[in-house]
This record gives C-alpha cells, structure tokens and sequence, in this order.
C-alpha cells in the first residue's frame, strides 16, 4: 500500500538551479515532502506511480556514484523511465559542445534532465536551450542544491528544527559546491553558520554570505551543534593549496578532540566521498555521532521530493 | 562609398575639436581631402561652387575617432573579421581610423605581413587601418621582434597583444631598444600566474557564481615592474588596458615622476562592471575581466582628469561557437567598434565625463601618441571627420552591427546619441538613415 501524499506542494519554477533562487516556502516545502518519502523508502513496496511516463535522464559529465545512484532510484521508485549517460560514452569526449547535446537529448522528449557538469553556469546554460525541467547535480564549484536539501532533511530530522542550531562547515570552502548551497540554505532558514578553512581554501568575500570565517577548528567548532566536513580534492593536498595531507589533518582534520570542542550532542555530516585520515578520522566518521550514512538515505528521498514537485509543474501534469 | 570627393559644408553645427580645446557654434568646410577652415558663419555663400551642404543643427562635429586597439582577425580569422567588415562597423561608429593588434595568424612581427595588412587594408577597407607590430617573435615573450624595420614598414607601435611579456629582461632589452627608434610599447599587463584558471574579477561575485577569480593585483603588479623598467629606460610606454584602482595609483606615480608613460581603458570598462556578467553570460567575459563598480568609477574619474589619455573599444570578434559555451570555457572579448561612441556618450549624459574629454581620448591623444596626421580639425587636416547626433534614441540590435561577430555586451542596450555621418579623407563612408 502507498502512503497516500499529504503534501501537494509545487515547486515555484520549472527547474531546480540552486538554492540562491528558492524561497524559504520552496525550502520548507520541499523538505516536509522528502520528510513523506522517507517513510515510504522504509516499506517493502516503494513504488508510486506519479512520475509513470514520464522520462528522466541522467546526465553526469563527471563521475558519481551516490548523486547519480540516488537519482535513478528517485526516478524509478516514481515510476519514471530513467536513462543513464556518463562522460565515458557520451558523445562530448568527440568533441560535442554541451549545446549540441543539449539538443539532441531534447529532441528526444525527456520531462527532466539531471545534469552533473564540471563547469560553474553550466547546468543553468542547459536550461536556456532545453523545453524540459533541469535540476542540477552540482555544476563547478557553483550549487549542488539537492545536496544541501538532503543535509538539512537529515539536521531536521534530528533536531527538529534548523533555526537557531549552529553549523560548522570545515574544509575546502573555495572549491565546495556543496558549503555555497549549504550556506545559503542554512542561512534561510535560520541558522548561524560558520566556516573554518585554512585561508587559501577560502573564497574571497565569504565574508559576505553572512557567515562566521575562522581559521581556527576549535574557536569554529565550540558550540556547534553540527560540524559539516567537506572533501579535499587530492590534487589540492600536496603544496598548491596546503602543504601536505599530514598537515591538513592536523590543523583541520576532525577527529575526536577537535570534535570534543562542539556540543556534547554536536552531529557529524560529510557530503561523501570520505577522505579517511585526511579530513575525517575513521573512528569520527564511523562513531555514534556520525550522520553520514543517514545523509545517503535522505538522498534518495529529497530527490524524489525534487522530482515530484517539478513534475506537478510539467505540461499535462 | 556613398559620394564622390565633392566638397562639403557642415553647417549650423557644434564644433568640437579636442586637440584646440575649442568647442563652439559653427560651420566646418571640407575640400580635397582636407579640412580648409571650421569657423562661425562660413555659410553656403562662401563655398566653392557643386559644394554639399548639410545642414547640422543640433549635432556635432569631431575629428574621426582613432580606435587604438581592435583585434580585427585578418589575416587567419577571416570568419570572425576583416579589413572590409571592421571598417564597416567602424565607419557606422563614426570611426575614422582602426588601429589592428598583431595577434593575427600568421603573427604581424615581419616586415611583409605589415606590408600585406596595409594593402589589404588600402584596397578592401572603406576606413583608414593601421597596424600595431608584435613585439617579440610570435608574442612568444622570449626575443624582440624586428623593431626598427617593422616601423618603417608603417608600425604605429609595438605590442604582444592579449598577452604579456612575462620575462622581465626581455621587457627590459625590447624597452631599452625601442627608445632608439622612438618606438612606442604597447603592454597588456596581466601575470598570466596570478590569473591562473580565472575567468572573472576576484570577489564575492565570482565566488556566488562559483567562479575562479582574477585578482587586480595580476594587471597592477605587472604594470609596476614595466613602469620600474621604464624609469630605467627611459622609453616611450603604453599600458592597453588599464581597469582598477591600484593600477591607477601605480600610474599616477609614474606620471608624476615625468616618465613618457601614457594608458587606455576600453569602453567597457568604463561602461560596465561584473554585476553585468549576472547568470554567466560570456558576452561579459574579457581580458582583464570588467571590475568592480568601484573600480569603474574611479577609471571613469581619471579618464575625467586626464590619467587615463585614451580610449579603445578592445573590439574583439568571437563566434558562437566559442561564446556558447559554459563561462569558464568561453572565449574572452566583445566586439564595440560601432558602440563605442555611444557606450561613451552615455557618461557624458550620465555626467561622469564631459564631451571635450571623451572626444579628446578618442581621437587626438591617440593620434599624438601614435604620430597619426588625425585627431583634429585643423584646417590643413586630413578631413577624417564625424557628425554625431548626441540625442538621438536607439536601441543596439546584434542583427544591425555591420562586424560579422554578434558578441556585444550592449545587446539590446538603450543607447542616446551616435554618428550619423563618417568622413574619411573627405569622402563620406557612411550616413545614417
């Protein structure tokens, strides 16, 4: 038996770009409708059929493995028909430009587009050229916003309520698509949010997103209520960006006493991959205070709500 | 053309000219390819007979403006530009005289390809061309082009285009060099290193669209250590493209110390600023990139006192090809031949300028600079004039720029005022309807 939806919430717009353009209503209705899909995905039967006829394609230009399994499970488990392209075998390592692809696929008739691309913009230059629905999947080291949904799905869930709770966000600011989405959701809805990185992973004028800048893990750690962990790109760790992985782990790498500085109860999240040892200590990634593995079961769930609510907005819905 | 040399009479107008400081109501009269006389009450009694009359009230009347730097593509890039379509856009824009950059394919650093641009230009081109030279072999930054033969082959100056020349000593010995041939160096002053993989100015408007950013500092720290190699030497230098506040105050040191240092700034850094690049849009992305308005305003100031002396329109053709593509892909530049002039009366409107000096970076100081004959109304002068209508209203449509390429960062612009008729060596090139 499916649960029948309570929420008919309908996303403002017809794509999913980034969090910088929902409002605190888009936000708040999009979580309470992943809240419903969370229940559902714990049941035997797990499919509905609001997406059924419809065509999802997932189209990743880099590699992935949560964001992309999360969103074709989302899709079938909606009923939708769900295509799969990787930069391997598409047609741009020929030299296709990603216009070009854009309107091959179109003409295909796909209802949403979920892209991954390398470029910052380049999930919105998608969408001017194309009469579906796109979300995206992280484009540069601009938005990743189903990634920030999914985060303050799992802090919800946990907390009961986002306001007030303060969150810091440690790691690789300059490069995080995910710290850019974060903020400005968590922001929204009302958290106090700092960052703490080394000043050469730091992006000028962070300042300005309103939130706190530290370099220091124990003055951005202390009365935290959740200590969000972002990867470091291996290619940055050895002299370009920090000096070395070792140092890196010491001055910025959680582990328990770094942790001990946060609330007792303080929670742990890392958007995934892990660089164990390098950022995150496996003892503080695998330990009781540890969201990681929630975080991927919100995936799926916000994804849904994502792709539910943008197909209440497609013709014929 | 439109007409034959028959002499004309610009009536009834207001006649600037930047290089006189003269500003006054009056009539200009052209013959022969030359300005004879530009005074109150010429009137159509006091012409030679079969003389056009054409009545300017209401309108101005300036020397030609001189584009000091437009990256025209020909030869090797024949589908973004030519001779013929860059002195149409420029005819259109009231300007007289093109200055190309030698970042062409193959690179203008030999004798005969200056020969080559030159006649090409002479027999396809409906303006007056003239070419800059490189100033190391293929802009590779390593050994200094043929200088002294390159400027008697007709080099108005000598520059590696978009790119700088990294290596100090190079700078150093082509500097030193060039001052015995009284060669003016042209620079384009960004430390490739520090641009690094940006594409925009550094800030918090490139970190909200998750762009890598280039620091001002890449353009100032570069253009201190030419300005230190120019009080060694003790030549002639140009910085091409000057766009934030630490530059200008590294500038005004410079000039203050009596060094032979002159700038430009292009249009579109005077007329825009990186809140314009908004959701990526590449007709914004250019070489340096556009600044903060900060930035904008003070370029705009010292333009206004006469630190900045010239003004280009960086005209630079790119093809959808390279321009629909995500922004940190894209190609640099914008095309601005043609909105020059009223990208530059919007400031007088706006009041950030006035008229005297936006004309006088336009035309005279570039043709001091570049020891062109142009740039004034002089009677004796080459008759390379324009009428500008400073109030007219139009709207800037791609599909009605003559240049081949479409990458205007005015697209759709509310423009007031442009030229309504170019002269060139007497002959009128363009009217508007």
């Amino acid at each position: 038996m499916n649960i029948a939806h309570k929420s008919s919430f309908v996303l403002s717009q017809r794509h999913l770009l980034g969090i910088a353009g929902l409002s605190h209503a888009d936000i708040v209705g999009l979580l309470d409708l992943a809240g419903e899909f969370v229940e559902l995905n714990r049941q035997i039967e797990k499919k509905t059929a609001s997406l059924r006829g419809r065509t999802l394609i997932n189209m990743f230009f880099e590699a992935s493995t949560r964001t992309q399994a999360s969103f074709e499970l989302a899709g079938k488990r909606l009923g939708a028909d769900v295509m799969n392209m990787s930069v391997s075998s598409s047609s741009i390592r020929k030299g296709e430009t990603l216009i070009d692809t854009a309107i091959t696929l179109n003409a295909m008739h796909p209802d949403i587009i979920v892209m991954r691309h390398h470029a910052s913009g380049s999930v919105e230059l998608l969408s001017q050229k194309v009469d579906c629905s796109v979300i995206n999947a992280g484009d540069g080291q601009h938005e990743h916003p189903t990634q920030a949904l999914l985060d303050a799905l799992t802090i919800r869930r946990r907390k009961g309520s986002i306001e007030g709770l303060t969150v810091a966000i440690c790691g690789d600011i300059l490069h995080s698509r995910v710290a850019r989405s974060n903020i400005i959701l968590l922001n929204t809805l009302g958290a106090r949010v700092r960052v703490v990185a080394p000043s050469t992973l730091l992006p000028q004028g962070i300042e300005r997103f309103g939130v706190e800048v530290t370099r220091d893990m124990r003055e951005g750690l202390s009365g935290a209520d959740i200590v969000m962990m972002l990867r470091l790109q291996r290619e940055r760790m050895n002299g370009s960006f920090v000096p070395s992985v070792q140092e890196y782990f010491h001055y910025f790498g959680l582990d328990q006493k770094k942790l001990s500085y946060a609330k007792p109860d303080a929670l742990v999240m890392h958007p995934g991959p892990m660089n164990r040892g390098v950022e995150i200590d496996s003892i503080v990634a695998d330990g009781a205070q540890s969201l990681i593995r929630e975080q991927v079961e919100m995936g799926v769930a916000v994804r849904m709500a994502v792709l539910e609510a943008l197909s209440r907005n497609l013709p014929n819905a | 053309m439109l007409s034959d040399r028959r002499p004309i009479l610009l009536a009834n107008a207001r006649i600037v000219d930047p290089s006189r400081d003269l500003d006054f109501p009056g009539d200009l009269l052209i013959a022969d390819g030359v300005i004879r006389e530009a005074k109150r009450g010429i009137g159509a009694a006091g012409v030679p007979e079969g003389t056009e009359v054409v009545d300017c009230r209401g309108k101005i009347v300036a020397p030609g403006l001189i584009d000091m730097r437009a990256f025209v593509g020909e030869p090797g890039a024949e589908h973004r530009e030519t001779m013929a379509s860059a002195s149409q856009a420029a005819a259109a824009g009231g300007v007289t005289t093109i200055i190309c950059q030698p970042d062409t394919s193959p690179t203008i650093d030999d004798p005969t390809i200056v020969d080559f641009v030159l006649r090409r230009a002479r027999d396809t081109a409906i303006v007056h061309v003239q070419t800059m030279a490189a100033l190391t072999k293929g802009l590779k930054g390593e050994e200094m082009s043929e200088l002294g033969l390159l400027k008697a082959a007709g080099a108005v100056a000598f520059t590696d285009g978009l790119k700088s020349v990294t290596n100090a000593q190079v700078m150093r010995r082509a500097l030193t060099y060039a001052r015995d041939f009284d060669a003016l160096i042209v620079h384009h002053t960004e430390d490739p290193d520090l641009v690094g993989e940006g594409v925009m100015n550094a800030g918090e408007f490139a970190t909200r669209l998750g762009l890598s950013g280039v620091p001002s500092a890449a353009e100032t720290i570069m253009l201190e250590r030419d300005l230190r190699l120019v009080s060694l030497t003790e030549s002639r230098y140009h910085a091409a493209s000057v766009t934030c506040l630490g530059s200008l105050e590294v500038l005004r040191r410079a000039k203050d110390a009596g060094l032979a240092v002159t700038a430009s700034a292009s249009i579109n850094h005077l007329a825009l600023n990186e809140i314009d690049v908004g959701p990526y849009r590449t007709f914004f992305k250019l070489s340096p990139p556009l600044r903060s308005e900060d930035d904008r305003r003070t370029l705009t100031a010292a333009l206004d006192e006469g630190l900045i002396d010239v003004v280009m329109s960086d005209h630079n053709p790119q093809d959808v090809e390279v321009k629909r593509l995500p922004f940190a892909e894209a190609a640099a530049g914008a095309i601005g031949i043609e909105t020059m002039l009223p990208a530059g009366l919007r400031l007088v409107h706006n009041g950030e300028l006035k008229l005297l000096t936006l004309l006088k970076a336009m035309s005279t100081r570039p043709a001091e600079l570049l020891g062109l004959a142009g740039g004034t109304l002089r009677p004796g002068a080459p008759a390379d004039v324009v009428v500008i209508d400073p109030d007219v209203p139009w709207l800037v449509d791609p599909e009605q720029l003559k240049s081949k390429c479409r990458n205007t960062p005015f697209d759709e612009a509310r423009m007031q005022g442009r030229a309504t008729r170019t002269i060139v060596a007497g002959r009128t090139v363009y009217e508007s309807l």
